[in-house]
């Protein structure tokens, strides 16, 4: 089954993945933050879409579509467009680079997540080992 | 989209006498005691004093510059207010003069939080010449500043594109006097970038070329280098081979041997040439077995075998190998007097900091964990890596 992106089932099959994967319990163990990561609108997306994923220890612990009405406060947020994240889950495009040209726009403390790449790394696949459709294809 | 970023480079025998028409009021000098002992910043100073320029001199950085020393050292920038900032040395001065430089313009930033995302507006107060020193880091050309934080124990790879020098001024003079081990420790750290820029995953059409000429200058001229120093065609070739490796890699960054170089040097206090030489042959023998390796267009610019990636990346393995013999250097750790128990004890500590190291992830093929142990394994007893 192929899942939406962007979509609430998405996020939860990326839970999924994160905490079946070895490598990123293992790169990411030392890890404490939390993120959203936010779709911009364009093409059929007409409103940003903000997915809110709860980071801990190597394991997912929450993750979710943010509607508004919650509390939390998230670390990091990082927003891009479809195409970019796009881009980023076929590995045609690195997400260091893509920050760097602006591409993704992070708010949040770089040099956390700098000291943590091989984890960022490990989170991009999970993302990639989601049999996934995006707007467009539909 | 990407960038290419170089300084302005003065290179060649007689580019320090560029220093004569230098316009400006005030430099600031920042080396280290040794080669300020040498006299090395007096000869620097006599070229400002032609040109006008009134100067100060901080020399006391350290091999592996900490924290403290760019924040005591941009004290005292601050005080002197420069409109030249000017870092002589090898990697560790010129990195420290980056740093320095970046908190003279912004004080309201910590170093240790010096990034490539942050626009930090360099080049208001003053710029940057570097002048290298010895034929290595290719610190002269590139935006990468490595410090140590000393209280966690670990070094730190920061930077910002705005952090690249202004000038760099290649004069193979300072390099005459290198001893041989120095020479050799550092010509193969010009190897690693040369071939690291060109087989990390942001290579580029910029900078491959860049890093293909280095190799050729470094299997050409190191030897030489290393056995007469007063070879002064292999000298100022050696010097330009490390400056053009630094373009390279700056614009392409390095990869696994640096991921692995970084943690190993680190743990085992080895100086960084030493180590990234050493893990250069393992490193390519093990992303070969990837999907986009590329060895074979460097074994052809090198005239070694190159009918497929497999022959190819043996060939070059095996040619830094003999490389690294002809100029002295270990080619395992435990020449280096470095044991199996040892490597053992560290295990841990070398995987996790060699995961946290910005270059692992730049590498075609990501060792996992314990690929990663295997690996410092192998290079522990100097086994050509099999899987």
């Amino acid at each position: 089954m192929a899942y939406l992106f962007p979509s609430a089932e998405w996020v939860e099959q990326l839970k999924i993945e994160i905490n079946r994967s070895e490598a990123y319990a293992n790169s990411g163990k030392t890890w404490e933050g939390d993120f959203c990561f936010i779709v911009k609108p364009g093409g059929a997306l007409k409103e940003p879409f903000k997915m809110y994923l709860d980071l801990w220890h190597g394991q997912c612990r929450d993750a979710f579509v943010m509607t508004g009405a919650e509390t939390k406060k998230p670390e990091f947020t990082i927003s891009g467009t479809i195409e970019t994240y796009r881009q980023i889950f076929n590995k045609k495009l690195d997400p260091i680079q893509a920050l760097m040209t602006r591409k993704l726009e992070l708010q949040g403390n770089m040099m956390k997540i700098m000291k943590s790449v091989k984890a960022t790394l490990d989170l991009v696949n999970c993302c990639g080992l989601i049999d996934m459709k995006y707007p467009d294809q539909t | 989209m990407w960038f290419f970023n170089s300084p302005e480079i003065v290179f060649g025998e007689g580019a320090l006498d560029y220093l004569d028409e230098l316009v400006g009021r005030r430099a600031f000098i920042v080396t280290d005691p040794v080669l300020h002992r040498l006299g090395f910043t007096e000869i620097v100073a006599e070229h400002l004093r032609r040109a006008g320029i009134e100067l100060a001199v901080f020399a006391e950085v350290e091999p592996e510059p900490s924290l403290e020393t760019v924040r005591r050292g941009a004290g005292v920038l601050r005080a002197f207010a420069p409109d030249w900032i000017i870092g002589l040395g090898g990697g560790s001065a010129m990195d420290a003069a980056k740093a320095m430089w970046v908190l003279y313009e912004r004080p309201d930033i910590d170093p240790a939080s010096i990034n490539p995302l942050e626009r930090l507006g360099l080049g208001v107060k003053a710029r940057l010449i570097t002048i290298p020193t010895t034929s290595g880091t290719g610190s002269e050309a590139t935006w990468a500043t490595v410090l140590t934080d000393t209280e966690a124990g670990r070094k730190l790879g920061l930077g910002s594109r705005e952090s690249l020098a202004t000038l760099a001024i290649v004069d193979p003079a300072f390099t005459a006097k290198l001893p041989p081990r120095l020479t050799a420790e550092t010509g193969i750290d010009v190897l690693s970038h040369a071939i690291e820029g060109y087989t990390t995953t942001w290579h580029n059409d910029f900078s491959d070329g860049l890093c293909l000429k280095a190799m050729q200058l470094v299997f050409a001229y190191l030897p030489r280098a290393v056995a007469d120093g007063n070879d002064m065609e292999a000298r100022e070739k050696m010097a330009n081979a490390a400056t053009i490796a630094g373009i390279g890699f700056g614009n392409a960054m390095t990869a696994l041997a640096h991921a692995l170089a970084h943690p190993f040097g680190a743990v085992f206090h080895q100086p960084h040439g030493r180590c990234s030489g050493l893990f250069l042959p393992y490193t390519v023998e093990y992303t070969v077995r990837s999907d986009n390796s590329r060895y074979s267009d460097i074994a052809y610019a090198l005239h070694l075998p190159a009918a497929d990636e497999m022959t190819a990346a043996t060939a070059v393995a095996g040619t830094i190998r003999d490389l690294m013999r002809r100029v002295g250097l270990p080619i395992s750790a435990a020449e280096m007097g470095i044991s199996a128990a040892d490597t053992e004890a560290a295990m841990e500590r070398l995987c996790d900091l060699a995961e946290m190291d910005y270059s692992i992830v730049l590498a075609t093929r990501i060792p996992s964990h314990n690929e990663l142990a295997e690996l410092f394994r192998y290079v522990q007893a100097g086994r050509p890596v099999d899987f």
